[in-house]
């Protein structure tokens, strides 16, 4: 039985992805983040269709596009093969729009649903077009824990690179819900992050990671639109952690989780 | 991997409350799917409902988890002294030090699908309906986390059906980096308009219960079910008959979203991939529970996979045509069937299916089979081709 010392996960992270509001590819976003740059939120444009075969590409929802996105923005610079490459797909929710859409059929007196929009609304289908698009016979995982999904899936994918000592991509992404979904979950814009997590360092590699469960609060930003959307979706609940990958300097930065837990990363450039 | 032990565990889904009524209808081979009077739901098929899963009211503190789901997760929780266990452990290796990782695939979404019934004249929903505590996958998470008074790391797997398969590999991984001691795993996943209306449309259901790996299969049961295991390593005097796990595989298919590989490849590499981390050979597995869901494609491509490593040495069931498929809780569910499988020595029949199909080269168990068994694969497969495979050996004396 192992005592209760806090364990610590590492990984050395390879590349970075990110698409959101005002923030297209992770140079602008670091751009930003590091201060050089003033912050100025604009719709998230969303990219065109990823590498599918035609009949999937025409299929795929807003949300999926903002996933694959940007996990090929942090694959675009490697030479990995990304058929072999593990990949943790973290979202708060499902697509947004399918949600609406059946929830209003189903309250119908007609109830037919659209059978691919069905195969579609499943909270892996970021993950199942990926590995279809990749032809990727790799593991992948799909999870959520609400806000602090970042925070989840970013555990999972260290975890998985310790024991498996192979790297791992974590994508968070989270879409946004028309009315009168909103109103419910009020996700601020679409914003996803993917983080190419390796066990050693490599050529581009720009820190290491160090992770552990603590309690103490969650870190802030002191830009307010910045705070705003780290505060209103949680896929950027990641910014405190870009933010100290793009300062390019060694600190500690605490990310929400769950209630009365958080996820603290030591980064090392 | 290293070993951990299945401390304890319990399910509830159509054949029975609890491990003692779910081995009784097992022993006797008496199913639970029935003709669909679920809700407002008029489609000509079959289910397996859990009675009475409405009549449990969630702990007054708990009170805006309550939804379908919630109450499934809390009957269940509630049988085999499973929450006394929970305590025990949390009382030593401390709260903080236990993980919850549980799979579903649609949570509380029947509770969005009522509420829209009752949007106000401007569209807006009603006050009374909580997002958060209810339609989000996390829901369950965060639900089981704060009844069991659990403080450690927690999340909700959602991986269509495979996904309560999937949260034993998250446990064990954060158990074997030494970020946690013990977990809680399972899966719940219930009834909803979304599920049945949705396989429906995809033509995947059939009209009567669900007969997996017949000549004559036609579709699917969709079924609600409940199940939690406690992790644990596994102790060096673990008594004869502990359950422990010792193999997790899991692969992706990167063929389509809702159609398996038509020969099985992501099933077998799910197989191969547990078979190694056991380092377990095919000829050491007794038993396998399959996904065998009962529709052509599916159980023909698992059919291939098994008998490409296995051939049909090895007797396999589903024990679908009893509970349904249970989706999002099919692989937490089927793991601790094939845990009384091995406690029990006994290997279930796959019921309703009369004729095998002779063009699917397994040895499909029609009866029970009394035999002792070491050594049983889980098999939970999902859509976009996520595949995972347990599998689970008894400690012996």
């Amino acid at each position: 039985m192992t005592e209760g010392a806090p364990s610590r996960l590492s990984a050395y992270v390879r590349a970075i992805g990110v698409l959101g509001p005002g923030l297209r590819d992770w140079p602008s976003a670091a751009a930003v983040l590091a201060g050089g740059e003033p912050y100025t939120p604009a719709p998230t444009e969303m990219p065109p269709p990823v590498t599918l075969p035609p009949a999937e590409r025409r299929r795929v929802g807003a949300t999926v596009r903002l996933a694959l996105s940007a996990a090929q923005q942090a694959l675009a610079a490697t030479d990995l093969d990304v058929a072999q490459l593990a990949t943790v797909f973290a979202a708060s929710g499902g697509d947004g729009a399918i949600c609406h859409e059946f929830c209003a059929t189903l309250a119908s007196s007609d109830r037919q649903i659209s059978p691919t929009r069905f195969h579609n609304s499943v909270h892996n289908a970021a993950s199942g077009y990926w590995s279809i698009a990749m032809r990727s016979t790799a593991p992948s995982t799909a999870l959520s824990a609400y806000d602090g999904s970042f925070a989840a899936g970013l555990l999972e994918a260290l975890a998985q690179l310790t024991v498996r000592a192979a790297p791992v991509l974590l994508v968070s992404y989270d879409g946004t819900y028309p009315e009168p979904l909103h109103a419910k979950r009020p996700i601020a814009a679409a914003f996803a992050c993917a983080l190419l997590l390796a066990p050693r360092p490599e050529t581009g590699t720009c820190a290491r990671i160090e992770a552990a469960l603590v309690q103490a609060p969650g870190d802030t930003l002191e830009d307010k639109p910045l705070e705003s959307l780290r505060r209103g979706v949680p896929a950027a609940r990641s910014l405190p952690l870009l933010r100290q990958l793009a300062s390019g300097e060694r600190g500690r930065v605490v990310i929400d989780y769950l209630a009365g837990l958080q996820l603290a990363l030591e980064v090392v450039p | 991997m290293r070993p951990l032990a299945l401390s304890h565990f319990t399910a509830t889904s159509a054949i029975g409350r609890g491990l003692e009524a779910m081995l009784a209808a097992l022993r006797a081979r008496r199913g639970a799917l029935a003709p669909c009077a679920f809700e407002t739901v008029a489609l000509e098929t079959c289910i397996g409902e859990v009675p009475q899963v409405d009549a449990v009211r969630l702990p007054a503190p708990l009170a805006r988890f309550e939804c379908r789901n919630n109450r499934l997760a809390q009957l269940a929780l509630a049988q085999d002294g499973f929450i006394a266990a929970v305590k025990t452990c949390a009382a030593r290796y401390g709260p903080h030090r236990i993980g919850v990782f549980l799979g579903t695939s649609t949570s509380g979404t029947l509770q969005t699908e009522l509420a829209y019934r009752r949007r106000e004249p401007d569209g807006a929903l009603p006050q009374d309906f909580l997002y958060a505590s209810t339609h989000n996958p996390f829901s369950l998470g965060d639900f089981v986390r704060r009844s069991l008074a659990l403080a450690g790391p927690a999340a909700v797997v959602s991986t269509a059906c495979s996904s309560s398969a999937k949260v034993f590999g998250s446990a064990a991984r954060l158990i074997e980096a030494g970020v946690i001691d013990a977990a809680v795993v399972g899966g719940v996943d219930s009834l909803c308009l979304t599920t049945l209306y949705g396989f429906h449309a995809l033509q995947l259901v059939a009209p009567g219960p669900c007969r997996p790996f017949d000549v004559a299969r036609d579709g699917i049961s969709i079924g609600e079910a409940a199940a939690f295991a406690l992790l644990e390593p596994l102790p060096a005097d673990a008594p004869p008959g502990t359950v422990r796990l010792t193999g997790i595989g899991e692969s992706s298919d990167a063929y389509h979203m809702s159609s398996p590989h038509p020969d099985g490849l992501g099933a077998r590499a799910a197989m191969l991939g547990a078979l190694a981390e056991a380092g377990r050979r095919p000829e050491d597995i007794d038993y396998i529970n399959l996904h065998g869901t009962g529709t052509p494609s599916n159980d023909a491509a698992e059919a291939r996979a098994v008998a490409s490593l296995f051939g049909t040495r090895v007797p396999v069931s589903s024990t679908k045509g009893a509970t349904g498929h249970t989706l999002g809780a099919a692989g937490a569910l089927e793991a601790v069937i094939c845990a009384l499988a091995l406690r029990h020595a006994l290997a279930p029949a796959g019921i309703n299916t009369t004729t095998p199909d002779p063009a699917l080269a397994v040895d499909y168990l029609t009866d029970n089979r009394a035999q002792d068994l070491t050594c049983v694969l889980s098999n939970s497969f999902g859509f976009g081709g996520s595949n995972c495979s347990l599998l689970l050996e008894r400690c012996r004396d």
